[in-house]
């Protein structure tokens, strides 16, 4: 018998969580398009949702085209299982509502996505939920911010603006040390780049819309569970580790060791709360995850390109992108990161406001819209856009210039992208 | 359930019921450096269906409190205990891989108490290559890599996981991950050592199961010819495309072989 060996990321990102389909031979993954599943018998259905049988039984539970894509993305991620949410937006919630009650903190980093922010700033408030808010590489403020009803450190791989990279060895350690576990937001790295959980966190979520998609045409978050964390250990995690009347008396990590947290998650979270994902739109995710280890060298290689050209161009200042030397985080994404940083990166343009809206007006290749991540290059100006009611001041305590520009660098032959940034930065100085 | 032995603590999950005496038992055993929750579906059919369940953590394995045990004889005597704590005259054993060891030599040894025994992916000598025994006895996690890889079918990493959503490598890297050192590598040595298993099978009296499973790299289908050669009438059921992991690799075809072994109807 030769040695153990595990298949490769491009094997896996083809196969993992899908056989030929056992009733029609089909190769590619069939869109079970139903919302639910014939039992064989009253025994049978017993059975099923009594937990005692393996199966499906209704689409929001669980379904077979969804279930292909949750196995595939754990499979690439080396977690034990995961989940498909409605949306990134709707896996961050659902870890966090499995995880805690009325009453519990959260310690996150500042350097997040707005959606994020909103939901742990604003609306979890409302949910008796609170978050203190720390600067990611301030190593001490993570650590001194936990308190007695912290829950939950939580932070993105790279983070909302200004990629400042999260310390997952340092801050997982901090967690770990408090009982707690680290969530990580992973969807500018993709497990292309980065392999959380081979860092310490425990949890980690996507939202599949950006790159594992990579089409743009698909909204979906996946939520991956490393399996790793004690719930029983720690003490702190009544909801894993005591009975449930909400289901049946379980007490899911008596039940399930491992697999505890995905067990609630689904059983309760996609039950109750029911933001689940059509096997539609896992179908379209799985497409773009077949081609992730194709895509992500290339967008990483035509990044780097371009922010060569903005590093040299006089219209330009201030790139923000952690392979520059003079980025904060430098000698930490060289450590975590051999592979690249991605492929989203903010620059400050000459001019502030006025010549923020000028570029983004000329350009013809990029396509200024809210998203990231998509084969297409984006580009968006926060100052006339999504943060254009803030005074200069405002934004700059959220990182954010007047004139800062964010690029989502496609698939497009990098020549046209860097003559169209060429042209249009021209037309901004105007 | 936490139970004492010996003063030292015992888990057995039993299928969120009470223990009643008036039913029958089935005590479930798992394979080296497992735990109860390996049995999740099978284990709460049989809570569920008119019995008492006793899915054990062997001593140094999940919840029980170590140190492991050494050798196969010492786990079905602690097995033993298991029943006298409980009051149990006799119970039904279900095994998997090293658990299977451990029915057989109860089952052997205390032929008036094992009403029927179920082993799964055995295969008898279980001999461990010296490579991995050496891994595990480094705590390295190449062992982790063998118990993963070794203990599944070949085509699990590219195909679906009956239990939607899970990565079967992943969960049971996550697993073994939770040992502490040295509790892999004892269960190992104790399957390696074991010589007991052709005498243990002329002793039995009970019936007994086989469930096998077709591609299963660590205790091959036919590892097993020399127990079941050795025990009289013996049912036996291979699972075609499972590998050794049968109770999550075809956690149906192991739960309906059950079912008709100790239940009596599919």
């Amino acid at each position: 018998m030769s040695g153990p060996k595990y298949p490769g990321f491009d094997t896996l990102a083809l196969h993992a969580g899908q056989s030929p389909d056992p009733a029609t031979g089909a190769r590619a993954v069939p869109i079970y398009q139903t919302t639910s599943y014939v039992f064989r018998d009253s025994a049978h259905a017993a059975s099923l949702f009594n937990m005692e049988r393996a199966g499906h039984v209704y689409s929001r539970i669980s379904n077979p085209t969804v279930a292909v894509l949750e196995e595939r993305v754990a499979a690439l991620e080396g977690g034990v299982g995961a989940i498909a949410a409605a949306s990134g937006q709707a896996a961050l919630h659902l870890a966090i509502a499995t995880l805690m009650d009325a009453g519990s903190h959260i310690v996150a980093s500042t350097a997040l996505y707005g959606g994020s922010h909103n939901l742990l700033g604003y609306t979890l408030k409302r949910f008796g939920i609170e978050t203190t808010f720390v600067t990611p590489r301030d190593l001490a403020s993570w650590k001194s911010s936990i308190r007695e009803n912290t829950r939950l450190l939580f932070g993105e791989t790279l983070g909302n603006p200004g990629l400042d990279v999260l310390d997952i060895p340092a801050v997982s350690k901090i967690a770990h040390e408090a009982g707690l576990p680290l969530l990580v937001d992973s969807t500018f790295t993709t497990p292309y780049l980065m392999k959380p959980f081979e860092h310490g966190a425990d949890l980690l979520y996507h939202s599949a819309t950006k790159f594992l998609g990579g089409h743009g045409i698909a909204i979906g978050g996946v939520l991956v569970d490393s399996g790793r964390f004690d719930w029983e250990r720690s003490g702190k995690f009544p909801q894993l580790t005591a009975p449930y009347a909400g289901f049946h008396g379980m007490d899911f990590e008596e039940e399930s060791g491992t697999r505890a947290f995905l067990l609630r998650a689904r059983r309760e979270g996609l039950r109750d709360f029911g933001a689940c994902m059509a096997p539609m739109t896992a179908f379209q995710i799985l497409q773009g995850i077949e081609t992730l280890h194709l895509r992500m060298p290339r967008h990483v290689e035509s990044t780097r390109k371009v922010v060569g050209f903005l590093c040299s161009n006089a219209f330009s200042e201030k790139v923000l992108y952690p392979e520059n030397k003079d980025h904060p985080d430098h000698a930490l994404a060289t450590r975590l990161l051999p592979h690249g940083c991605g492929a989203v990166f903010t620059f400050d343009i000459k001019g502030g406001r006025e010549a923020g809206r000028k570029f983004i007006e000329s350009l013809r290749v990029f396509s200024h819209l809210a998203n990231v991540g998509d084969a297409k290059s984006l580009v968006i100006h926060p100052a006339s856009t999504t943060h254009y009611r803030m005074s200069d001041e405002d934004l700059k305590k959220a990182g954010i210039g007047p004139g800062t520009i964010r690029l989502s660098i496609g698939l497009e032959d990098a020549r046209d992208l860097i003559d169209d940034l060429e042209r249009a930065l021209k037309a901004s100085q105007k | 359930m936490n139970l004492q032995i010996e003063g030292k603590k015992a888990f057995a999950y039993a299928a969120a019921h009470e223990f009643e005496q008036a039913k029958p038992t089935v005590v479930f055993l798992h394979g080296a450096g497992l735990d109860h929750s390996w049995w999740g579906l099978q284990s709460r059919y049989f809570g569920y269906h008119g019995r008492n369940v006793l899915a054990l953590d062997l001593p140094g394995h999940g919840r029980s409190e170590g140190p492991p045990l050494e050798t196969i004889e010492a786990m079905a005597a602690w097995v033993e205990k298991i029943l006298d704590d409980r009051k149990l005259s006799t119970a039904t054993l279900v095994g998997h891989s090293m658990g299977a060891l451990v029915a057989l030599e109860f089952a052997a040894r205390h032929p008036d108490r094992a009403e029927r025994i179920a082993l799964i992916g055995v295969g008898y000598p279980m001999k461990v290559t010296d490579a991995f025994l050496e891994a595990a006895k480094r705590n390295d996690p190449a062992a982790y890599d063998m118990s993963t890889i070794w203990g599944h079918a070949p085509q699990v990493p590219l195909g679906a996981n009956p239990n939607p959503g899970m990565w079967m490598y992943g969960d049971t890297l996550a697993r073994l991950g939770r040992l502490a050192p040295g509790v892999l590598h004892s269960a190992l040595a104790a399957c390696n050592a074991y010589g007991g298993g052709i005498e243990a099978a002329g002793k039995l009296r009970c019936p007994v199961l086989f469930v096998l499973g077709g591609r299963d790299l660590m205790t091959p289908a036919r590892s097993a010819d020399a127990l079941v050669k050795a025990i009289r009438e013996p049912a036996r059921v291979q699972v075609r495309t499972s590998g050794h992991s049968l109770m999550a690799e075809a956690p149906d075809a192991t739960l309906d072989a059950l079912v008709e072994f100790i239940l009596g109807a599919p």
